[in-house]
């Protein structure tokens, strides 16, 4: 039994019928465990006062804006080398959630930074990166939009991403060659092991961040699945009409 | 209760207001568009089973 | 190859190919700009590399959806994939095309433009390179870019908003280029980098804009 027998769109639904009651109660039990926690019951940081409580969405959701971008490369790649239908749906489905979080990541960034650094927005190299990667979720999402013929749609998407990808990073060094940053290092350096949030936030901040990331999981799975069926349903009204 | 935010309570309120107001209009419009899409594929479903 | 460059030239020389509309247009958002931002000569003397630099992309910008869209509605784009010329050698072709008739009359026109906004002296120069060496990546990106919207209707938009994003690292690289030029600075670094990017994507947006065209007009 490989995984791609997954691809096959039948089996994948009864798969993500199975799996999704669990994932959507872990996902948002995690979820909201992590906020109550981060938002009632952890200490004030002594330079940040109050504020520091927004980490909890800011870093989650910034995760996920990069990892669904990247999940959408990955997809995009298997359907262009494999041609499973399947994972173009799912590259269409993560795109408006990746869309949701780069937008939280960002208006929590901004809200933040009004009384820390003084402004809502500077052109930071993180800021601006995520930015950009915002413009790129509109674009990709915009030519799926406006291609009628759903294959085509899905290849022309998936060149769009691999090709908006390495873009993305070129200007992510491009930006910090242009302006150095106000924005503090990693929050999580697994690089290296060290923390730079002390205990108090980092586990509330855990649990947020697996909360998010299986909420994403969650959401692009249930996503996926609504595509599936839409398409199988333009297929069938297809199908009817050629018929009568 | 609530815990004592200082005086930034605007800002981590508006934060958090902000967020899950965003993250609940995702779930809400992709759970319309799942159940559309259901009844979409149910409605289909029908009325090829009765000509077919 | 060399026949489907001067076919394309030549249509763009003829009347509404579009040639020199690109160039009124960079000359029109020059001519803006004080109107927007006030006519002291110091502020624009500072933002003067930059306007030129964003007025040069947004002319280049103007003309893309042209670029591939009128051989697509008189059906020269299914003579060219069918042609035993690589598709991947017609779109740097076209791509050529639209530097030659866009990219380079612009470079030609930046010093000129640059005395309405007061540039500085030592800038003229690195403006005129950081131009040349960038525009062509700008046209093989845009290349991209039309060849993803080709069978759009409408598509002119949507054109822009993908490949604006696109063109973030060679506007970065290359107005920063301009701008040190400018203030009398060392430029080599973002120079090198804006050749390296404008080199790479010679060499491999061809194969991505012909791999969308094949699979746009399959």
């Amino acid at each position: 039994m490989s995984i791609w027998s997954y691809a096959n769109p039948v089996k994948f639904l009864a798969l993500s019928a199975k799996v999704q009651p669990v994932l959507w109660v872990t996902s948002i039990s995690c979820v909201v465990v992590g906020l109550i926690w981060g938002f009632f019951f952890t200490p004030d940081d002594f330079r940040q006062g109050s504020t520091v409580k927004i980490i909890y969405l800011h870093v989650p959701s910034a995760l996920m804006a990069i990892n669904a971008w990247f999940m959408m490369l990955i997809t995009s790649l298997i359907w262009l080398v494999r041609r499973h239908h399947v994972s173009a749906l799912a590259a269409k489905a993560a795109a408006p959630v990746g869309l949701v979080m780069t937008l939280i990541a960002l208006v929590t960034g901004a809200i933040w930074g009004q009384p820390m650094w003084g402004t809502w927005w500077a052109w930071d190299p993180r800021l601006t990166s995520f930015l950009i990667l915002f413009l790129f979720y509109l674009g990709y999402i915009a030519l799926w939009e406006a291609v009628e013929d759903p294959d085509t749609a899905a290849d022309l998407t998936s060149v769009l991403c691999l090709v908006g990808s390495v873009f993305a990073v070129l200007s992510r060094y491009a930006v910090q060659f242009w302006n150095q940053g106000l924005h503090q290092g990693t929050s999580i350096p697994v690089a290296t092991g060290e923390r730079t949030v002390s205990d108090v936030f980092f586990y509330p901040l855990l649990v947020s961040m697996i909360g998010f990331g299986l909420l994403f999981l969650a959401l692009v799975l249930y996503r996926t699945g609504t595509e599936i069926r839409l398409r199988r349903a333009q297929a069938l009204r297809v199908r009817l009409e050629r018929a009568a | 209760m609530m815990p004592d935010l200082g005086k930034y309570a605007t800002e981590v309120l508006s934060a958090y207001g902000a967020s899950l107001a965003l993250l609940a209009v995702l779930i809400w419009l992709t759970l319309r568009r799942g159940k559309a899409a259901r009844a979409a594929l149910q409605d289909v479903e029908q009325e090829s089973g009765k000509n077919g | 190859m060399i026949a489907l460059l001067i076919r394309d030239l030549r249509l763009a020389f003829r009347a509404g190919g579009g040639f020199g509309l690109g160039l009124a247009f960079f000359l029109i958002v020059v001519t803006l700009v004080p109107f927007s931002v006030g006519p002291q000569p110091a502020l624009l003397g500072t933002i003067a590399p930059g306007i030129l630099w964003l007025g040069a992309l947004l002319a280049c910008l103007l003309s893309l959806d042209r670029l591939l869209a009128l051989d697509y509605e008189d059906g020269t784009l299914d003579l060219l994939l069918t042609a035993p010329l690589p598709l991947e050698a017609a779109v740097s072709v076209k791509a050529l095309a639209h530097w030659l008739t866009t990219g380079l009359p612009l470079v030609l026109a930046a010093p000129v433009l640059g005395v309405l906004l007061n540039l500085p002296v030592p800038g003229y120069g690195w403006l005129v390179i950081s131009l040349a060496l960038g525009t062509p990546a700008l046209s093989v990106i845009g290349t991209f870019g039309a060849a993803l919207t080709v069978g759009i209707k409408r598509g002119g938009l949507l054109l822009s908003l993908l490949v604006l994003p696109l063109y973030v690292p060679t506007l970065i690289f290359g107005a920063e280029a301009a701008r040190r030029g400018a203030g009398g600075q060392d430029v080599s670094t973002p120079l090198l980098m804006l050749a390296g990017i404008t080199l790479a994507t010679i060499a491999l947006m061809p194969f991505a804009s012909a791999a969308v065209l094949r699979m746009g007009l399959r």
